[in-house]
């Protein structure tokens, strides 16, 4: 882990800088998939990749910087999602308060970075691996709670026919609108990320993460750079759930249930937790798995296959995908820089 | 601390004397309002028999989350394993436990193959996953994970989405009729009992046997355990094993006393995570309390405040952490 910490620049770094040409025909490739993709790969594949990515980011910024590993991600998506409900518009004649989107979108990623400081605030009491079973005590406290309460949650059915906005004339909601809603929102959320992981902010987590003995010797606050990383994710959840609201036009207890808990640590560790491309990798692997596994295993036993080829990640390759990637890319390099230094990264196992 | 425990001798320490006469005098004092019942009493509590039984609902219900967070209380106090399988196992052991009675007919026998099969499958889960990746907790936790995902869908094919009722022998079934609650159904007795037996057994075990010793000493201390000449894998695997056959004895305990479908899964290793969490990591004294705080939280909740019960287990737990974030029982390690 302390290795990862000093192979990243220093603070204060201009990231522009690191775009090149792999970066620049990504960014393309992403911006011209309407081009070439159906309504169906559009929306179904690409803009509820993007979804789960963002969501799974926000689970890479703790674990990946922060070394908590959180199950209550989707606890705070879903209550922006609640919130988008309540004070925005639906169907079900309760609440629907009809706040315009440009009110309503900021009010509830506030509200979910509140809500997930406040998670970080009573699961930063204890340490390691005590987080994930807090966090998903929270996640099954917040769910059994929406499913029983009907004064606020609307219990079991939740809130139904939430609309995506309509603003200069487009219908977000419509397949190219939604899509490039979704790659602006993830962009700005994973270059936001990347900026934390090099900001002073971003730095003191990463140390807080190896050593939070010394950084406390060193005078840093460190519950509080906690905190703030729980509320920063927060804010990168909660889009999420804005978006994720939109996409299916409803919410319910069901959507931030266990297993959809557990859905967004498998993206995020499928995919890797070094860099913050990785829950994108892991949210278009897991989703392409879910649509074609009627055809490898039949549509029933989906999680059975997402289950093995998570066990088989976390036993070959504790970096997901992207640490695959990092283990393949010396052996296909020519053999005389196999023995490079930098070649070693990928022996470590 | 553990100087008194060493020097205890087979009788009972001065603390344990005390926690005994605070507990009959509380005891006693519940029994006098319960027995006079004064009418005020009925505004705050709706009658007496709401109150009395979901007290008793909330004991009986406790012995369950006991049986199986005991287990899982265990294996993480010696291995730091949080073993997110736990419930898979308990589910497992549910319907081993339905196949065996309603096959053979002989309950008791779906109860001991319930214990080993898990136990066996404890054993080998240890053997052949755990040991491999010693050391790195978080590792470990994913791959009970991953196990979870998996077994929970394996055991929704091969026994469908069905509800199933384990056959007790009849004279497990029928009511009996109790001082203060009218009449309880004889298996939920039989729960609590089982539970306290459960209880009592590894309390000796654990403080009294070699075996015990070793998983003592393992726990505050696994490389010292390890230069003193044990062999941890062995102790390791032991506890794994009885770990596992706990939760596959509590689902089969549990299947008789209420029901088994799948979700009982998620829905008994949250339980246990709270009952570990309110209680104390590694300390089976500590998944007594907090069962018994978390049973009767549940069936409490359920019946003064139905949209709100799920908030009073979530204080619970949010208090302990706020005061002892090690938990009741817990250890600061």
């Amino acid at each position: 882990m302390s290795e990862a910490a000093l192979e990243r620049p220093a603070a204060g770094r201009n990231i522009l800088s690191d775009i090149g040409v792999r970066q620049v025909l990504l960014a393309l490739a992403l911006l011209l998939y309407p081009a070439v993709a159906s309504d169906f790969f559009l929306t179904q594949i690409g803009a509820y990749s993007l979804i789960w990515g963002v969501l799974a980011l926000s689970l890479m910024l703790l674990a990946g910087y922060g070394g908590m590993v959180s199950l209550a991600q989707i606890t705070t998506a879903g209550v922006a999602a609640y919130v988008v409900a309540i004070f925005g518009t639906n169907n079900m004649n309760i609440y629907g308060f009809g706040w315009p989107w440009w009110v309503l979108v900021p009010f509830a990623v506030t509200v979910a970075a509140i809500v997930s400081a406040v998670i970080g605030a009573i699961s930063v009491r204890t340490e390691g691996i005590y987080t994930i079973m807090i966090t998903l005590a929270i996640a099954a406290a917040f769910f059994y709670f929406a499913q029983q309460n009907y004064a606020l949650f609307n219990g079991h059915s939740g809130f139904a026919g939430i609309p995506a906005p309509h603003f200069w004339g487009v219908n977000w909601r419509d397949p190219v609108p939604f899509y490039y809603l979704c790659l602006f929102v993830a962009a700005l959320c994973y270059a936001a990320v990347l900026y934390c992981s090099r900001s002073t902010f971003g730095l003191a987590l990463q140390a807080t993460r190896d050593n939070p003995r010394r950084m406390r010797a060193l005078g840093f606050h460190v519950v509080a750079h906690k905190v703030a990383a729980y509320g920063l994710s927060g804010i990168i959840a909660g889009f999420g759930g804005v978006l994720a609201v939109w996409f299916n036009g409803r919410i319910s207890p069901g959507t931030v249930d266990f297993g959809q808990a557990i859905d967004v640590l498998v993206i995020a560790i499928i995919g890797g937790l070094r860099h913050p491309i990785g829950p994108f990798i892991g949210a278009v692997f897991v989703v392409l798995i879910q649509t074609f596994a009627i055809d490898i295993v039949g549509a029933e036993r989906y999680n059975t296959l997402i289950g093995l080829v998570f066990l088989v990640i976390v036993f070959v390759s504790p970096d997901g995908l992207l640490g695959l990637w990092q283990q393949i890319k010396p052996h296909l390099a020519q053999k005389s820089l196999r023995s490079m230094p930098s070649g070693g990264n990928g022996k470590s196992n | 601390m553990s100087l008194t425990e060493q020097s205890a001798s087979p009788g009972i320490t001065r603390r344990q004397a005390w926690a005994i006469f605070w507990l009959l005098a509380a005891g006693v004092l519940a029994w006098m309002f319960i027995a006079v019942w004064p009418h005020w009493l009925n505004d705050i509590l709706i009658s007496k028999k709401a109150f009395v039984s979901s007290i008793f609902n909330g004991i009986t219900l406790a012995g369950l989350y006991f049986l199986v967070a005991s287990g899982f209380t265990l294996v993480f106090g010696l291995m730091r394993n949080v073993n997110l399988a736990h419930g898979s196992l308990y589910l497992l052991g549910a319907y081993i436990g339905y196949e065996v009675t309603s096959r053979t007919g002989y309950w008791l026998l779906g109860v001991a193959a319930g214990f080993l099969v898990l136990a066996a499958i404890g054993l080998l889960m240890q053997v052949f996953v755990f040991r491999r990746l010693e050391g790195d907790e978080l590792r470990q936790t994913l791959v009970t994970l991953g196990i979870s995902i998996v077994a929970a869908d394996l055991m929704l094919a091969v026994w469908t989405g069905n509800t199933y009722q384990i056959g007790v022998p009849h004279w497990l079934d029928g009511a009996i009729r109790l001082p203060i609650v009218s009449a309880v159904r004889s298996n939920r007795l039989v729960v609590l009992a089982v539970a306290i037996i459960i209880g009592v057994g590894l309390w000796l075990m654990l403080n009294r046997t070699r075996v015990g010793m070793m998983i003592r000493a393992g726990v505050d201390d696994r490389a010292m355990l390890s230069a003193s000449g044990v062999n941890v894998h062995a102790v390791f695997a032991i506890v794994f094993a009885i770990g596992a056959g706990l939760a596959g004895f509590a689902g089969v305990v549990g299947g008789s006393a209420l029901s088994v479908a799948p979700g009982e899964d998620v829905r008994y290793l949250l339980a246990s995570l709270v009952v570990v969490i309110v209680g104390g990591m590694g300390s089976i004294t500590g998944a007594a309390i907090g069962a018994l705080l978390v049973g009767l939280a549940e069936q409490i909740g359920l019946v003064y405040f139905p949209t709100y019960g799920i908030v009073l287990t979530f204080v619970i737990m949010v208090v302990t952490l706020a005061i002892r974030p090690q938990g009741i029982m817990g250890k600061v390690q």
